[in-house]
């Protein structure tokens, strides 16, 4: 989406310690072979340095330019073009309702609406202790299974209002049932702070990446 | 009407269709020791003559998409179009979940045949799980020398790489998804130049949608003819439909391009008809962006050549989203007109403008704030934006105003009735806390 404003407000407490360990920045090279040039490892950077600290900071992207030799701006250009990205600490867990006809045909609203209401948050927003986040997406592909709706990885199918309060208390809620690749996690002994919203995501994260 | 023996989905629900294995004890990679025994110019003149039409919505016949390659080119890349980002549009996940061996046999089938070096599959990002299934189908290949060097002890060698998108539905668009590629934001490009010609990394550059290239290893397997023979002559070949909304069985189904929107909707081997107690009230039946169908409008044939007679943009992605009278109708109009808004990437004024007003007034109509001069508002909008008349970069426009268009002229009566069913001071509020 193109139009988001971006907070120029808030200050942004960072150190001068590098965000990006050198694992990561290892990671992130590992794409140019498949790539003619470096800048086209620019939406798998994205991915894994979000994927590892949570969100893409300011700093992570003066970081992430300098490891694919391109201007900052070129960074902060691209991510501010796609939703998925975050320029701010988010939820251990992004819920993703969709919002197009299938889903809302089929009651797609209502089950957003009790997710707010339970959560006690609106869009965009984070719960305090920092478990979810909550968002909305267009189609996400999943008709056949209306009204849809992902946590983090996991597209949960044939949602109803009536669902919802399960769903959260669902501790394995985001857990896919397929074999993962690990191409975009973080990598493994990667030393790197983390930056998210609540004290528990590190523990979150690093359990995800055990799995 | 015969049921149809499933080719692209014949493998569904087959225990373990995505691994190798369980593929190749399927008849899986023939296609490809066969292919790779062909010269890439007989693989070519056998897809055009099975007149194998692109599945990504325009329907432009692959074979003639690849011959317009450089004869003197030393590099080639591949795009595989998996943004399936239409809504309400899945088969390509289908596709992917239950087989995604089945295209990347057709991946390098195709790059073989155009010579490609490095085939790229772009992934929306929200396809999580499809994303681990294709990758590991992938890394599999690899490891039995399906993809990278010397492929099964041919000459040709090609990588396969997927590239994941992070979410815009421009990207779907074959140049906005080369930029996307290149770490850029996904704008699309002016053409010409086409990307045969000048595509991802300035090479020539071939995109095809996942459902095409999935095609491609039964052209390879049983010949071009073969194909030609199933559907009309303008729509050969076997063709996912998907259906979805309240009607019994939504999901993805597998025919000849001969059957009609009242057969997906109504068959038992397929939509089986609506819940029980909901009665259609319309359809949308390539996508949304292809325009709305209304209930007596379902003998439209699932073709490339019918839709235009029923006013519609296309075939586009042959998925229905049906919706039924509990349904108000400014509710569907409102939906679509966000959808475009939102995902509208701003390069082109009329498109940018266009269909943020088209929503504005959409959100209008809907909250009970509707003038009855705002539906020939929408209407003159949606005729002075889009490629058609010349005036945008890329077709999203296009497929913009073909909903709102047929939504507005084949439901005015019902738009208009709530316009006059609303009070005059309800109105105005509603009217004061928006801008
Ligand atoms: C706004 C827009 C979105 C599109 N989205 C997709 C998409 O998600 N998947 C797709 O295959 N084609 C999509 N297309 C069509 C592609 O531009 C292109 O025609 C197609 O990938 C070519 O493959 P094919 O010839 O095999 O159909 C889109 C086109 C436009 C204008
Ligand atoms: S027509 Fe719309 S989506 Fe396409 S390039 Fe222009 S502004 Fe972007
Ligand atoms: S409309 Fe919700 S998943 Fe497609």
């Amino acid at each position: 989406m193109a139009w988001k404003a971006l907070d120029r407000l808030t200050p942004v407490a960072e150190g001068e310690a590098p965000l990006l360990s050198e694992a990561l920045r290892e990671k992130i090279r590992s794409f140019f072979p498949r790539y003619e040039t470096k800048r086209a490892a620019l939406l798998p950077a994205l991915h894994i340095v979000q994927n590892t600290l949570g969100h893409v900071s300011y700093q992570a992207m003066e970081e992430i330019a300098e490891v694919l030799d391109i201007h900052p701006s070129d960074v902060l250009d691209t991510l501010s073009f796609y939703t998925h990205f975050w320029t701010h600490p988010k939820g251990e867990k992004v819920i993703t309702v969709c919002r197009s006809l299938s889903c809302e045909v089929m009651g797609g609203k209502e089950v957003l609406d009790e997710i707010k209401k339970q959560l006690g948050i609106g869009l965009h927003e984070t719960t305090p202790d920092g478990k979810y986040s909550l968002v909305t997406e267009e189609c996400l592909a999943g008709c056949d299974h209306s009204a849809c709706l992902l946590i983090n990885e996991k597209l949960h199918k044939c949602v109803k209002p009536e669902d919802v309060a399960k769903l959260l208390a669902d501790e394995n809620n985001d857990k896919i049932d397929s074999e993962r690749s690990d191409l975009f996690d973080p990598p493994p002994e990667s030393a790197v702070t983390k930056t998210d919203a609540s004290d528990g995501t590190s523990d979150a994260n690093e359990a995800q990446e055990g799995n | 009407m015969a049921k149809f023996e499933p080719i692209l989905l014949k493998n569904r629900g087959v225990v373990n269709s995505t691994a190798l294995k369980v593929y190749e004890s399927r008849g899986g990679y023939q296609a490809l020791r066969k292919a790779l025994k062909m010269t890439p110019e007989t693989i070519t003149e056998e897809v055009k003559k099975a007149n194998l039409r692109g599945r990504g919505g325009a329907g432009f016949p692959a074979g003639v998409k690849w011959g317009f390659l450089p004869k003197d080119r030393t590099r080639t890349l591949l795009c595989v179009n998996g943004d399936e980002s239409e809504p309400p549009t899945f088969c390509n996940r289908v596709l992917m979940e239950n087989d995604p061996h089945q295209l990347i046999e057709g991946t390098i089938i195709s790059a073989f045949a155009t010579q490609a070096q490095v085939a790229y599959i772009y992934l929306r990002v929200e396809f999580h799980e499809v994303f681990h299934i294709v990758q590991k189908a992938i890394d599999e290949a690899y490891a039995a020398g399906i993809l990278g060097k010397n492929i099964l002890g041919s000459d040709y060698s090609l990588d396969c790489y997927i590239h994941r998108g992070a979410g815009a539905y421009v990207c779907g668009e074959e140049t906005g998804l080369i930029e996307s590629i290149e770490g850029k934001r996904g704008q699309p490009r002016i053409k010409p130049p086409f990307p045969a010609i000048e595509g991802l990394f300035r090479l020539p550059t071939v995109v095809n949608n996942v459902e095409t290239l999935s095609c491609v290893p039964h052209i390879i397997e049983r010949g071009g003819d073969w194909f030609s023979s199933i559907g009309p002559e303008h729509s050969t070949g076997p063709k996912l439909f998907s259906i979805s909304g309240p009607v019994k069985n939504p999901g993805c189904y597998e025919a000849a391009m001969d059957i009609t929107m009242r057969d997906l909707l109504e068959r038992e081997d397929m939509g089986g008809g609506m819940l029980p107690g909901k009665k259609l009230k319309g359809v949308l039946p390539g996508g949304i962006s292809m325009g709305v169908l209304t209930a007596d409008e379902l003998d439209m044939k699932m073709d490339f050549a019918d839709p235009a007679k029923y006013g519609l943009l296309g075939l586009g992605t042959a998925a229905a989203v049906v919706f039924d009278e509990s349904t108000d109708i400014r509710a569907v109009l409102r939906n679509v007109a966000r959808f475009y808004a939102s995902e509208s990437c701003g390069q082109c004024t009329q498109c940018r403008e266009g269909t943020a007003w088209m929503n504005k007034m959409a959100t209008r109509i809907e909250s009970g704030a509707g003038r009855n001069e705002d539906l020939d508002i929408l209407l003159e909008t949606a005729r002075n934006m889009g490629m058609m008349p010349g005036l945008s970069i890329c077709g999203l426009p296009d497929g913009a105003t073909f909903p709102i268009e047929t939504i507005v002229k084949k439901y005015r009566g019902e738009l208009e009735a709530a316009i006059a069913a609303q009070s005059a001071e309800a109105a105005e509020q509603i009217l004061q806390t928006m801008n």
